[in-house]
Protein backbone atom coordinates (compact mmCIF):
# COMPACT_ATOMS: atom_id res chain seq x y z
CA UNK A 1 0.00 0.00 0.00
CA UNK A 2 1.41 3.37 -1.04
CA UNK A 3 0.59 6.82 0.32
CA UNK A 4 -1.87 7.47 -2.51
CA UNK A 5 -3.58 4.10 -1.93
CA UNK A 6 -3.82 4.96 1.76
CA UNK A 7 -5.44 8.29 0.85
CA UNK A 8 -7.93 6.51 -1.44
CA UNK A 9 -8.78 3.92 1.23
CA UNK A 10 -9.36 6.67 3.81
CA UNK A 11 -11.47 8.69 1.37
CA UNK A 12 -13.70 5.64 0.79
CA UNK A 13 -13.96 5.01 4.50
CA UNK A 14 -14.59 8.62 5.55
CA UNK A 15 -16.76 9.39 2.52
CA UNK A 16 -18.34 12.46 4.12
CA UNK A 17 -14.97 14.24 3.78
CA UNK A 18 -13.82 16.01 0.62
CA UNK A 19 -11.01 14.11 -1.14
CA UNK A 20 -8.75 17.16 -0.86
CA UNK A 21 -9.26 17.26 2.90
CA UNK A 22 -8.31 13.58 3.17
CA UNK A 23 -5.10 14.28 1.21
CA UNK A 24 -4.32 17.27 3.42
CA UNK A 25 -5.07 15.34 6.60
CA UNK A 26 -2.75 12.45 5.63
CA UNK A 27 0.02 14.91 4.76
CA UNK A 28 -0.57 16.72 8.05
CA UNK A 29 -0.33 13.49 10.07
CA UNK A 30 2.91 12.40 8.37
CA UNK A 31 4.41 15.87 8.78
CA UNK A 32 3.39 15.97 12.46
CA UNK A 33 5.08 12.62 13.04
CA UNK A 34 8.25 13.58 11.12
CA UNK A 35 8.38 16.89 12.95
CA UNK A 36 7.96 15.24 16.36
CA UNK A 37 10.80 12.79 15.71
CA UNK A 38 13.11 15.43 14.29
CA UNK A 39 12.54 17.50 17.45
CA UNK A 40 13.50 14.54 19.61
CA UNK A 41 9.91 13.85 20.64
CA UNK A 42 8.43 10.34 20.87
CA UNK A 43 5.16 9.27 19.22
CA UNK A 44 2.80 6.99 21.12
CA UNK A 45 -0.25 5.41 19.52
CA UNK A 46 -1.92 2.73 21.62
CA UNK A 47 -2.58 -0.48 19.71
CA UNK A 48 -0.38 0.66 16.81
CA UNK A 49 3.03 1.28 18.29
CA UNK A 50 5.50 3.89 19.39
CA UNK A 51 8.28 5.72 17.59
CA UNK A 52 11.36 6.94 19.37
CA UNK A 53 14.95 7.86 18.59
CA UNK A 54 17.87 5.51 19.10
CA UNK A 55 21.34 6.94 19.47
CA UNK A 56 24.18 5.63 17.31
CA UNK A 57 27.54 6.51 18.87
CA UNK A 58 30.35 8.03 16.78
CA UNK A 59 32.46 5.49 14.88
CA UNK A 60 35.25 5.23 12.38
CA UNK A 61 33.97 4.47 8.92
CA UNK A 62 35.54 4.02 5.53
CA UNK A 63 34.98 5.64 2.21
CA UNK A 64 34.13 2.53 0.16
CA UNK A 65 35.68 4.04 -2.99
CA UNK A 66 39.02 5.23 -1.65
CA UNK A 67 39.34 3.10 1.46
CA UNK A 68 40.18 6.23 3.47
CA UNK A 69 39.10 6.21 7.12
CA UNK A 70 36.60 8.86 8.11
CA UNK A 71 35.30 9.76 11.57
CA UNK A 72 31.51 9.49 11.61
CA UNK A 73 29.79 11.55 14.30
CA UNK A 74 27.11 10.13 16.62
CA UNK A 75 23.58 10.40 15.33
CA UNK A 76 19.96 9.55 16.07
CA UNK A 77 17.88 7.11 14.04
CA UNK A 78 14.09 6.63 14.19
CA UNK A 79 12.92 3.41 15.81
CA UNK A 80 9.45 1.81 15.74
CA UNK A 81 8.16 -0.61 18.36
CA UNK A 82 4.87 -2.25 17.37
CA UNK A 83 2.13 -2.16 20.01
CA UNK A 84 0.47 -5.24 21.46
CA UNK A 85 -2.62 -5.16 19.23
CA UNK A 86 -0.46 -4.63 16.12
CA UNK A 87 1.81 -7.55 17.03
CA UNK A 88 -1.11 -9.86 17.69
CA UNK A 89 -3.15 -8.97 14.62
CA UNK A 90 -0.21 -9.17 12.22
CA UNK A 91 0.92 -12.48 13.63
CA UNK A 92 -2.49 -14.15 13.95
CA UNK A 93 -3.47 -13.32 10.40
CA UNK A 94 -0.27 -15.08 9.28
CA UNK A 95 -1.81 -18.29 10.59
CA UNK A 96 0.69 -18.62 13.42
CA UNK A 97 -0.27 -20.08 16.75
CA UNK A 98 -0.54 -18.21 20.02
CA UNK A 99 2.59 -16.16 20.67
CA UNK A 100 4.89 -17.48 23.38
CA UNK A 101 6.73 -14.97 25.61
CA UNK B 1 6.43 14.68 26.14
CA UNK B 2 5.13 12.53 23.33
CA UNK B 3 2.96 13.15 20.28
CA UNK B 4 -0.39 11.39 20.85
CA UNK B 5 -3.57 10.81 18.84
CA UNK B 6 -5.30 13.61 20.75
CA UNK B 7 -2.69 16.16 19.61
CA UNK B 8 -2.77 14.85 16.05
CA UNK B 9 -6.56 15.31 15.99
CA UNK B 10 -6.23 18.81 17.42
CA UNK B 11 -3.88 19.74 14.55
CA UNK B 12 -6.29 18.32 11.96
CA UNK B 13 -8.95 20.54 13.52
CA UNK B 14 -6.73 23.63 13.35
CA UNK B 15 -4.85 23.02 10.08
CA UNK B 16 -7.30 21.07 7.91
CA UNK B 17 -10.55 22.37 9.39
CA UNK B 18 -12.09 19.01 10.20
CA UNK B 19 -14.49 19.28 13.15
CA UNK B 20 -13.35 17.71 16.41
CA UNK B 21 -15.30 14.48 15.92
CA UNK B 22 -14.15 14.09 12.29
CA UNK B 23 -10.57 14.78 13.30
CA UNK B 24 -10.61 12.16 16.05
CA UNK B 25 -12.24 9.60 13.74
CA UNK B 26 -9.75 10.38 10.99
CA UNK B 27 -6.73 9.75 13.20
CA UNK B 28 -8.21 6.42 14.31
CA UNK B 29 -9.03 5.48 10.70
CA UNK B 30 -5.50 6.37 9.54
CA UNK B 31 -3.81 3.97 11.95
CA UNK B 32 -6.52 1.34 11.41
CA UNK B 33 -6.12 1.34 7.61
CA UNK B 34 -2.34 0.94 7.93
CA UNK B 35 -2.78 -1.86 10.45
CA UNK B 36 -5.34 -3.65 8.23
CA UNK B 37 -2.94 -3.57 5.27
CA UNK B 38 -0.17 -5.09 7.42
CA UNK B 39 -2.63 -7.65 8.75
CA UNK B 40 -3.35 -8.71 5.14
CA UNK B 41 0.39 -9.16 4.68
CA UNK B 42 0.78 -6.00 2.62
CA UNK B 43 3.81 -3.72 2.99
CA UNK B 44 2.94 -0.04 3.59
CA UNK B 45 5.14 2.56 1.86
CA UNK B 46 4.71 6.15 2.99
CA UNK B 47 7.10 8.15 0.86
CA UNK B 48 9.03 10.77 2.80
CA UNK B 49 8.28 9.00 6.08
CA UNK B 50 9.17 5.34 5.77
CA UNK B 51 8.07 1.78 5.01
CA UNK B 52 6.35 -0.70 7.28
CA UNK B 53 7.59 -4.13 6.23
CA UNK B 54 6.62 -7.62 7.34
CA UNK B 55 9.17 -10.23 8.29
CA UNK B 56 8.68 -13.90 8.89
CA UNK B 57 10.65 -15.13 11.91
CA UNK B 58 11.48 -18.79 12.42
CA UNK B 59 11.11 -20.49 15.78
CA UNK B 60 14.15 -19.92 17.98
CA UNK B 61 15.22 -20.97 21.45
CA UNK B 62 14.33 -18.58 24.25
CA UNK B 63 14.47 -18.49 27.99
CA UNK B 64 12.18 -17.28 30.74
CA UNK B 65 14.32 -14.51 32.20
CA UNK B 66 12.84 -15.03 35.68
CA UNK B 67 13.15 -18.78 36.03
CA UNK B 68 15.90 -19.48 33.49
CA UNK B 69 13.69 -22.16 32.02
CA UNK B 70 14.17 -22.81 28.28
CA UNK B 71 11.08 -22.22 26.14
CA UNK B 72 10.98 -21.99 22.36
CA UNK B 73 9.88 -18.64 20.87
CA UNK B 74 7.35 -19.68 18.23
CA UNK B 75 7.61 -18.77 14.53
CA UNK B 76 5.85 -15.47 13.93
CA UNK B 77 5.26 -12.61 11.55
CA UNK B 78 6.44 -9.20 12.75
CA UNK B 79 6.27 -5.59 11.55
CA UNK B 80 9.44 -3.60 11.05
CA UNK B 81 9.79 0.06 10.17
CA UNK B 82 12.43 1.37 7.79
CA UNK B 83 12.62 5.16 7.94
CA UNK B 84 12.78 6.89 4.56
CA UNK B 85 15.76 8.96 3.44
CA UNK B 86 13.98 12.25 4.11
CA UNK B 87 13.03 11.31 7.69
CA UNK B 88 16.53 9.92 8.39
CA UNK B 89 18.16 13.17 7.30
CA UNK B 90 15.76 15.27 9.40
CA UNK B 91 16.31 13.12 12.49
CA UNK B 92 20.11 13.04 12.07
CA UNK B 93 20.07 16.81 12.18
CA UNK B 94 18.59 16.60 15.67
CA UNK B 95 21.53 17.28 17.98
CA UNK B 96 19.78 15.93 21.05
CA UNK B 97 21.32 15.89 24.48
CA UNK B 98 23.64 12.99 23.68
CA UNK B 99 23.25 9.75 25.57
Amino acid sequence: MTKSELIEALARRQNHLAFGDVELAVKSLLEQMSHALSSGERIEVRGFGSFSLHYRPPRMGRNPKTGATVALPGKYVPHFKPGKEMRERVNHSAGAGEPVA
Amino acid sequence: MALTKAEMAERLFVDVGLNKREAKEFVDAFFEVVREALERGEQVKLSGFGNFDLRQKNQRPGRNPKTGEEIPISARRVVTFRPGQKLKVRVEAYAGSGE
